[in-house]
């Protein structure tokens, strides 16, 4: 069946993956379009002392630029930005980078729910967020938050994940508007954010 | 629409928020308008819940006539999480590169900017000891919460922590062994009476406060990412003032000069461990 994605503006995607995270990431992030004109902000749950190994290995391996998040940072388009270790990651509402080291929220820091909720507030509808693999339920209230605000929430199918705690959660407590094979995430977005020429 | 949905559900929102700062600035002179929006929002956001309300309006007035309620959310909002040797690397690069030139100094002076609870400033008092530069330093070590400052002056901590410490400590390159510097009380630990001999402990609020003069080091280290870049570029202004010529400026390990006013002002000495140095002026 051949359906008609809903075209939007979108102008940001906010990425959530704990355990089998770098698999699931390792399938997306090089896959997605070089023109994507938007940034992508991506928390994966980390041990507090890893390095910036994350933002090194996928910029290696990706045509879109890819860094550790840095405090203050504006976002910028075509740029892929990892949330340090140790630090929880904000958006804040003039689209710059906010870090913080508050408690953890979900037993992680960072945690998928702060990038979420302030993601959400920041870009209310213009926002994508996209729940992968994982064994905790961190995310599945920064979901209802961009619920609210009328984003788009993509879940990984629970089949196709490593573990599939994160996304059932995502998809049982706060509802997702899509669920997708892990294979198919990365030519949906390219799909729904190409530009219209 | 997305114009519509944001009006709603969010101007509401920061404009309740807006006005609780004012009030607390107000009641309490304590001026949050400059934090980092995303922060103060999480927060207050996080106190609301807990303390089962249900709006700002209510918050704002529990605010105004309990002075306990504002003593809670002003933890909330300071956060004072930190450690001893926070970072152990830093404390390496400061007895490694900074030590030997500090020693060419007869005398000098210190000061800690958002101390918290004191683990870092007796960290450092630590170093000096070791160093042998304790009987000619003095440090200073400030913040604005009084709460906090009263728990610095003890220097008694949870036992529980003294293993993330002691950790912490060896791999920071400590001379000793860490529990010298402590005696064990059941639950807690008190830190040793020589570590506070040259700590001189003071409320001092970065937002409103002014000058130290002529220190030699500096540090400010997660402090800086709670303010907006208007409020940073203020305060870092205020740690140039503060230093003397070649003093040193350390700020948190995701903190930086990048994004900032004063970048050109200062040099890199530690681009991972974020040490600064102040120009000397041509
Ligand atoms: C996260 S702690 C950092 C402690 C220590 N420097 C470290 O890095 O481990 C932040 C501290 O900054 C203090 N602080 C926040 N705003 C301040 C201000 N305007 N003036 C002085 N201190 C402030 C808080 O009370 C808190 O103790």
């Amino acid at each position: 069946m051949k359906e008609t994605p809903i075209k939007k503006k979108y102008e940001a995607i906010v990425i959530g993956a704990s355990a089998g995270g770098l698999a699931a990431l390792t399938a997306i992030l090089p896959n997605l379009s070089k023109f994507l004109a938007l940034p992508v902000i991506v928390v994966q749950h980390l041990s507090p002392d890893s390095d910036d190994f994350l933002a090194t290995h996928f910029n290696r391996i990706c045509s879109l630029c890819v860094k550790e998040a840095e405090d203050k940072e504006p976002i910028m388009d075509n740029t892929i930005y990892f949330a340090p270790a140790n630090y929880h990651l904000m958006v804040e509402q003039d689209k710059t980078i906010a870090l913080s080291t508050a408690e953890r929220v979900q037993y992680s820091r960072p945690a998928i729910d702060v990038l979420f909720e302030t993601a959400a507030d920041a870009y209310a509808d213009r926002l994508i967020g996209i729940i992968l693999t994982g064994s905790n339920s961190d995310g599945t209230k920064g979901i209802q938050r961009i619920r609210e605000l009328k984003g788009l929430v993509i879940a990984q199918s629970p089949e196709s994940a490593q573990v599939n705690i994160m996304p059932l959660s995502a998809i049982n407590q706060a509802g997702v508007d899509k669920i997708l094979d892990l294979k198919e995430i990365a030519p949906y977005i390219n799909q729904i954010t190409e530009k219209e020429t | 629409m997305t114009g519509d949905l944001k009006n709603k559900t969010l101007e509401n929102e920061r404009l309740e928020i807006q006005m609780l700062l004012e009030a607390i600035h107000q009641k309490y002179g304590y001026n949050f308008k400059d934090y980092a929006s995303a922060h103060t929002k999480r927060r207050l956001h996080h106190r609301l819940n807990i303390s089962n309300m249900s709006n700002y309006a209510q918050m704002m007035h529990r605010i105004i006539y309990d002075e306990d309620f504002f003593n809670s959310l002003l933890l909330d909002l300071s956060i004072n999480i930190t450690e001893m040797f926070r970072d152990p690397m830093v404390y390496k690069k400061i007895r490694r590169e900074l030590i030997p030139r500090l020693k060419t100094y007869s005398f000098i002076k210190v000061w800690h900017a958002g101390c918290s609870a004191g683990q870092e400033v007796y960290s450092i008092s630590i170093l000096l000891e070791e160093e042998g530069m304790k009987h000619r330093s003095q440090i200073y070590a400030t913040d604005f919460n009084e709460l906090i400052l009263d728990k610095a002056k003890k220097g008694i901590y949870p036992l529980e922590v003294m293993k993330t410490y002691t950790g912490n400590y060896q791999q920071s390159g400590g001379k000793n062994d860490f529990s010298d510097y402590y005696t064990a009380d059941y639950d807690n630990v008190i830190l040793r009476q020589s570590l506070k001999e040259k700590v001189l402990f003071s409320s001092h609020n970065l937002v409103t406060d002014g000058v130290f003069g002529e220190m030699n080091l500096i540090f400010c280290r997660n402090v800086l990412i709670y303010f907006n870049r208007q409020l940073q570029n203020r305060v870092l202004k205020l740690f140039y003032d503060s230093l003397c010529p070649g003093g040193y400026l350390c700020l948190g390990s995701k903190e930086s000069l990048k994004f900032t006013d004063m970048e050109d002002k200062f040099e890199p000495i530690a681009d991972r461990e974020k040490i600064y140095r102040k120009k000397r002026l041509p």
